[in-house]
């Protein structure tokens, strides 16, 4: 998952960030210096053989059995400014650096099967394959495991590399110990990107918790991350009461800030689900205010669309993006087809029958998932997420924003803005709009009644296509897809009354976050069960809905 | 007696000997006829046969509000396993300390989660009189809160249809919760005895067939002396213009909640007769799918004709057996043609189609009659 950063580096900070690179050099050569106290000197800057040489040399160290010294070795290769020491690191850590029989380090780049593709772990060339039994595995534990991870972040930390500089700087947090206080305090003066700085700034002061300061607590207060958090409890219950009090202190303040975020991560959550509620029921709200009837199939046509984006996106392998955005127009169109066909073929037949309607096109919905099942398959299809789409916001340490839950309340928006343009400012969203008052009226002025019925219901269903699409991004994309989703749509319908946008979108959202409120107090199904019974009392009061049409109109 | 006023019409009568000869011909074909032979009878099917009248039943519990009030209920699935349920608690309370943890008094799923006494509303379903009390007041109840509710604020037409799809959504949901006591996903099952005897007893099973075929009588007669009734009558006209039957001073609603609870009962019953031939209740049977395959049975049968619902109920589910056995896929597609071709070609049914071959030969002999005497 990739993170978006946040506050963004200015672009000035990014243009220093470049410049001073280069003079920092000296607290590597400090760091190693440091080093150099403890451990077995080790040669860098030297002629490639004898740079071979040297690493060979830390290389072997590794090749032990004690796992003390194995961590020796390790310190020394970080200590080594060898630039294949995170590689050297990185693959210990992943198991594949192993000594061949004749004596050589080799990476593994392969191991499944019997003869493993290698490269030599010095010049990294590939040294083609090997069997398996010629290699020996350089063996570590968990606390070497530990100590590998902070000694790659170590390394990362120098990197010119500003994403893998903030990687490390992350790890770094609650793994500070006396020997890398001081670095990490050197390279904080000298680190140019600001959500590293302040990392480090987090990781020293965490340190200095520990060790008993409380001038700490200071730097630490609002921070929501959950490190520091364990940091600043594990110091509520020092034995130091002034350390105690301050950290319980800031302790509160976070437990209170969370809580502010974790409303918004609710609200959030609950407008997230409300735009699919919204984009499922839209069009099922156009299609019934029109013609009366209810379309069972509704949800089938919701599936359709999402298994366009499927097909679309086999179609297009390799370019998730594409296929999704093609997908919007062949959505629309196959579910509005579709949409025709059911209109032609069934329901014009049955015209003034709507309860007959409804079985009828309940018929359809379960002729189209079984056609799905017998075609395609009966298990769900994969819909790739684009990588624009995947990852999330990242507001503060304890809120991130899924990306593509933002993209379809989005979406969700546009298309609501769209169908509203569509009712308000088109020939046909007048006629609609007539025709849904009065049907009678508005044919005895001209209006060809059937030709608006299935203009409407292709609309109403080419929405559901889109709400497929949309829906692909966020569940599995199965035959049971549409099923899930209806009887939720209904409830919008029915909550925010017939023949509005507005008491459709409005009914959408707040069910959504009725829905999450209730859902960390009474569970996901209790929640359902709440909602449903809430809107059965609902329409008790106002049997057509939030919003419901005046005047003569609402007769009928 | 009002009660009684069916058995003068013709239709009725005419029902009650076709289901009694039947029930005493599979009683004769079971018992009499030697197994082997080709028209024995076994216990399977009779078994079978038992499942579709208790389907039948809930079939004329559907027709009586949609046929002859005009309420689209998608919903009496939820009533039809609520007696279920009651039925299930019952021969749950029955199989005592013979379950798999050897409890004396709880049920082995309510062990398995740990619980240490019965909940309140498991108390008293040890005794039968109780349970088969519960069996019609429970989906009673719950027609009456329901039906109040919808009823007075005139919900009607695809709404209440709608709200119905919801009420038993929720149930099916509520009762998948382990902790509603219910036995969640598995629902009530391992039944042994019922009123001592043994439920997996050839005998027994010839027995809850012939309840089940006495019940969907009683059922049916009761139905038709409603819809016989004045009572009927508004109904009727209720569902054929509720406004003006309002305007004429009736009050609507209280015609409506009376049928429904009744049908809510009946459709209760079906399922207590259900549960003990297919032994086990679980919350599916609270699927609004469930739900609308009823209406289907009725559809197809002919609304508004009762006799036409159980029909529908026996054909349907015989075809169901049929293609589930043979090629299960092509069930749904069958199903779902079904539902389009029933409501498109054949909106009376088949009961609408017999009575109309029926009229039209009485037409031709009538016309031919006349020719002969001028």
């Amino acid at each position: 998952m990739r993170n978006f950063p946040w506050p963004w580096p200015t672009l000035a900070e990014a243009g220093r960030c470049h410049a001073q690179w280069r003079a920092r050099r000296w607290p590597q050569t400090l760091l190693l210096a440091l080093l150099m106290l403890i451990l077995p000197p080790a040669i860098a800057h030297a002629q490639d053989a004898e740079r071979d040489t040297a690493a060979l040399e830390l290389l072997e160290a590794l090749d032990v059995d004690s796992f003390p010294a194995k961590g020796e070795a390790i310190d020394a290769i970080v200590a080594s400014e060898d630039d294949r020491a995170r590689y050297w690191l990185q693959s210990l850590l992943d198991g594949r650096l192993q000594r061949a029989d004749d004596g050589r380090f080799v990476v593994v780049l392969d191991n499944t099967g019997r003869d493993w593709p290698v490269e030599d772990a010095l010049s990294g060339e590939a040294l083609g394959e090997m069997s398996r039994r010629e290699l020996d595995r350089i063996g570590i534990n968990n606390a070497l495991r530990n100590q590998l991870r902070i000694a790659i972040a170590v390394v990362d930390l120098y990197a010119a590399d500003l994403e893998l500089r903030r990687a490390s700087a992350e790890r770094l947090l609650g793994e500070v110990d006396a020997e890398l206080a001081e670095p990490i305090a050197a390279v904080i003066e000298e680190e140019s990107d600001s959500r590293v700085r302040q990392r480090l700034t987090l990781a020293l002061a965490i340190h200095r918790l520990e060790q008993g300061e409380v001038e700490a607590v200071e730097t630490l207060q609002g921070s929501l991350h959950s490190r520091v958090r364990v940091a600043l409890n594990r110091a509520a219950s020092s034995d130091d009461p002034l350390l105690a009090a301050a950290a319980q202190e800031a302790v509160n303040s976070i437990e209170q800030n969370l809580r502010i975020n974790r409303g918004l991560e609710t609200l959030y959550f609950g407008l997230s689900l409300g735009s699919v509620l919204v984009l499922a029921a839209i069009g099922l709200a156009i299609t019934f205010g029109v013609m009366g009837v209810i379309n069972m199939a509704h949800g089938e046509l919701i599936m359709l669309g999402a298994y366009t984006t499927w097909a679309m996106q086999q179609l297009l392998p390799g370019q998730p993006g594409l296929a999704l955005i093609l997908a919007i127009p062949a959505g629309f169109m196959v579910a509005a087809l579709a949409g025709i066909a059911i209109e032609r073929g069934v329901i014009q037949f049955l015209k003034g029958r709507p309860l007959e309607t409804l079985l009828a096109t309940f018929g359809i919905s379960l002729i189209l998932q079984q056609l799905v099942r017998t075609a395609i398959s009966p298990q769900n299809r994969t819909v790739v997420t684009p990588e624009w789409m995947s990852g999330s916001l990242v507001v503060n340490d304890a809120l991130s924003l899924t990306l593509n839950r933002m993209y379809v309340l989005g979406f969700t928006l546009v298309v609501f803005a769209a169908l509203m343009l569509i009712m308000r400012r088109t020939r046909l969203g007048l006629e609609v709009r007539a025709v849904t008052q009065n049907r009678a009226m508005a044919r005895s002025m001209g209006i060809r009644a059937t030709r608006v019925d299935i203009m409407t219901f292709a609309l109403g269903s080419g929405v559901a296509g889109l709400a497929g699409v949309a829906l692909s991004q966020l569940t599995n994309v199965g035959p049971n897809l549409g099923q899930n989703y209806i009887i939720d749509s209904f409830m919008v319908v029915v909550f925010g009354g017939v023949g509005n946008l507005w008491g459709t979108l409005v009914a959408g959202l707040s069910l959504g976050v009725i829905n999450q409120i209730l859902e960390p107090w009474a569970g996901a199904v209790l929640a359902k069960i709440i909602v449903l019974v809430f809107i059965i009392l609902f329409i008790q009061k106002r049997p057509r809905g939030l919003f419901p049409q005046k005047g003569r109109a609402a007769e009928g | 007696m009002w009660l009684t006023q069916p058995f003068n019409e013709r239709s009725t009568q005419l029902f009650i000997g076709v289901l009694l000869a039947a029930m005493t011909l599979v009683t004769l074909l079971h018992l009499v006829v030697p197994a082997g032979h080709p028209l024995h009878v076994n216990a399977y099917t009779v078994n079978l046969f038992g499942k579709y009248l208790s389907y039948a039943l809930l079939a004329v519990a559907v027709d009586l509000v949609w046929g002859y009030l005009g309420i689209l209920s998608l919903g009496h699935g939820a009533f039809f396993a609520l007696g279920g349920y009651a039925m299930g608690m019952y021969l749950m309370r029955q199989i005592g300390d013979r379950g798999v943890y050897g409890h004396p008094e709880l049920p082995d799923f309510m062990v398995f989660l740990n619980w240490e006494s019965l909940p309140w509303y498991w108390q008293g379903f040890d005794m039968a009189w109780f349970a088969f009390i519960m069996v019609l007041l429970a989906p009673g109840a719950l027609a009456l809160v329901f039906g109040f509710l919808a009823f007075r604020s005139r919900v009607t037409g695809v709404y209440l249809s709608i709200i119905t799809q919801a009420l038993t959504f929720a149930l099916m949901l509520a009762f998948f919760r382990n902790e509603m006591g219910f036995g969640g996903n598995n629902g009530l099952t391992d039944f042994r005895d019922i009123l001592g005897y043994n439920l997996r007893s050839d005998a027994t099973r010839l027995g809850l067939f012939l309840a089940t075929g006495v019940a969907l009588a009683v059922g049916y007669v009761v139905c038709r002396a409603i819809v016989g009734s004045k009572l009927g009558r508004v109904c009727v006209a209720t569902r054929d213009a509720e406004a003006r039957t309002r305007f004429i001073g009736y009050r609507v609603e209280r015609f409506q909640l009376f049928v429904f609870v009744v049908s809510a009962m009946l459709a209760g019953l079906a399922g207590a007769l259900y549960v003990p031939q297919v032994g086990i209740i679980n919350p599916s049977e609270f699927s609004p799918i469930f739900s609308i395959e009823i209406v289907l049975w009725v559809a197809l049968g002919g609304r508004a004709t009762l006799y036409g619902a159980v029909i529908g109920a026996i054909l349907v589910n015989y075809a169901k057996t049929v293609f589930t056995g043979v090629m299960p896929d092509a069930w749904l597609f069958a199903l779902g043609a079904m539902f389009v071709l029933v409501t498109v070609f054949l909106p009376k049914g088949v009961a609408g189609l017999l009575a109309y071959r029926l009229k039209r030969r009485r037409n031709d002999a009538d016309a031919h009659g006349q020719e002969v005497t001028p």
